[in-house]
């Protein structure tokens, strides 16, 4: 067990946090790939996913898109967009050395679980809900807008909750192209034969995940509060 | 790009995408690599399964625990692949072990999940009729729930089995991550057809298993056949 010695001993030292390689930066670095990642592909996915829902078609392109993407290893995408000529391993501003090879690949990671889960969201709107907002006079849009978003908000926002910690969870992989974030502590210390040091970074990795989960469940919950108002009114109304 | 004149598409000066030439040179690596890649993804995934049985079962049998190991199961999935594979290393080195270990427990949380929600799905009336033609709990259990949880549970295996395909490749990092040690390969090179090929060998592993996992549904479940199409 001396190896996890050699990680605490790693963990404690205040000079492996500080610095332009220092933990503190790589966390910092992987945690702005991991937000914009997710935005992007929130901004490109659910809009169309939303509306795929509701106009109730697509479905089968939007679920089987999402089976390939889940096949298709992050790891062998963002080695081919990073020996690509473009984007290739270029430095990107603060998202650093490979930055818009990883941006891109974990955008496309992110993708597949949004689109299924809004798409899904809208649909699982009970079907009288719609007939009942239609039956009183409400035109497409304002049925979208006023009874199946509020309805399928929550569902919406536990999808991206769970593509959250899943692409701040692979944003981990890009060290393995050389790439930016905390992988590359882990990566560093293999390539020196310093298993500690991988050990202490898979930590502080993981030690993220789990405070970003319960940091998206906190905020869910009371973004859940917040709506719980409006669509209990949409439901009487509709009913 | 044809066949006649010679290596030239992955050459020290030519560095193809495509190369059918480097395919046919490095046959047997590849081969090596993608019999490496699908012994780990099945070894992974037969293991999650072995495991996810019990859990699944202990965990319907005693309510408390059913909150327990769905919460266990989803902290796991938070825990990055990347660094799963270096906690697993004080206890089982650089070796197939440690990866096929931390796929497991990927596999395992997805199957968990889908093991106790096909075992929910089955009806009621179904099981007190079963109950009522003298099945024990044993008999109960193999011959009407599982079969009937089928469909659902294949889900999750569907799942479990083609992101396990493409987590394998990060096994590269401990040096046993199957066509993932070609891609790592190929990036410190630059060698592009190598990155290409194992790229979509990866693919159409996932998808071979996938339909694999579709066949063994349909010939586990005859009586679905005709209703669902």
């Amino acid at each position: 067990m001396n190896v996890l010695a050699n990680a605490w001993e790693y963990l404690v030292d205040p000079a492996s946090w500080s610095g332009g390689g220092g933990m503190l930066a790589l966390l910092l670095e992987q945690l702005l790939l991991t937000v914009t990642a997710l935005a992007l592909a929130a901004a490109v996915g659910l809009p169309v996913a939303l509306a795929l829902g509701h106009l109730g078609r697509g479905g089968f392109l939007a679920v089987n898109i999402s089976n390939i993407g889940r096949a298709v290893p992050t790891f062998a995408l963002l080695a081919l967009l990073v020996t690509a000529d473009w984007p290739g391993t270029a430095s990107f501003g603060p998202y650093g050395r490979a930055g818009l090879a990883t941006l891109l690949a974990l955008m496309l990671f992110a993708l597949p679980p949004l689109v299924t889960g809004a798409y899904v969201a809208v649909r699982e709107v009970p079907e009288e809900v719609r007939e009942a907002a239609r039956g009183m006079g409400m035109t497409g849009l304002q049925v979208f807008v006023r009874a199946e978003l509020p309805l399928a908000l929550p569902l919406v926002l536990s999808g991206v909750r769970l593509a959250l910690v899943q692409v701040w969870a692979t944003a981990t992989i890009a060290a393995l192209v050389a790439g930016p974030g905390l992988g590359r502590v882990i990566t560093d210390g293999f390539a020196a034969n310093d298993y500690g040091q991988g050990i202490a970074g898979a930590v502080v990795v993981a030690a993220v995940a789990l405070t970003l989960e319960l940091l998206a469940a906190g905020a869910q919950r009371l973004a859940a509060r917040r709506l719980s108002d409006p669509a209990p009114r949409v439901d009487a109304h509709a009913g | 790009m044809t066949a006649d004149d010679g290596p030239k598409c992955y050459s020290r000066f030519t560095n193809e995408w495509f190369c059918w030439q480097y395919v046919e040179d490095r046959r047997e690596e590849i081969l090596d690599a993608t019999l490496e890649h699908l012994a780990i993804t099945v070894a992974a995934v037969l293991l999650g399964l072995a495991l996810a049985f019990p859990l699944a079962l202990l965990a319907r049998r005693y309510r408390r625990l059913q909150s327990t190991v769905l919460a266990v199961s989803t902290g796991i999935y938070t825990i990055p692949s990347l660094a799963l594979f270096p906690l697993f290393l004080p206890f089982t080195g650089l070796s197939a072990a440690t990866v096929v270990l931390g796929l497991a427990l990927y596999a395992l949380t997805v199957l968990v999940r889908s093991i106790l929600d096909g075992l929910s799905s089955v009806p009621a009336d179904v099981r007190e009729s079963a109950v009522g033609l003298g099945y024990g709990p044993g008999r109960l259990l193999l011959r009407v729930e599982l079969p009937l949880a089928v469909p659902v549970l294949m889900g999750g295996l569907r799942v479990a089995t083609v992101s396990t395909v493409a987590l394998t490749t990060v096994g590269a990092l401990v040096s046993y991550g199957g066509l993932g040690n070609l891609i790592a390969h190929g990036v410190a090179r630059d060698f592009r057809a190598e990155l290409v090929t194992a790229s979509v060998l990866c693919v159409l592993l996932a998808l071979l298993l996938d339909a694999v996992v579709v066949l063994a549904q349909r010939l586990l479940t005859p009586w679905t056949r005709g209703a669902g199409a």
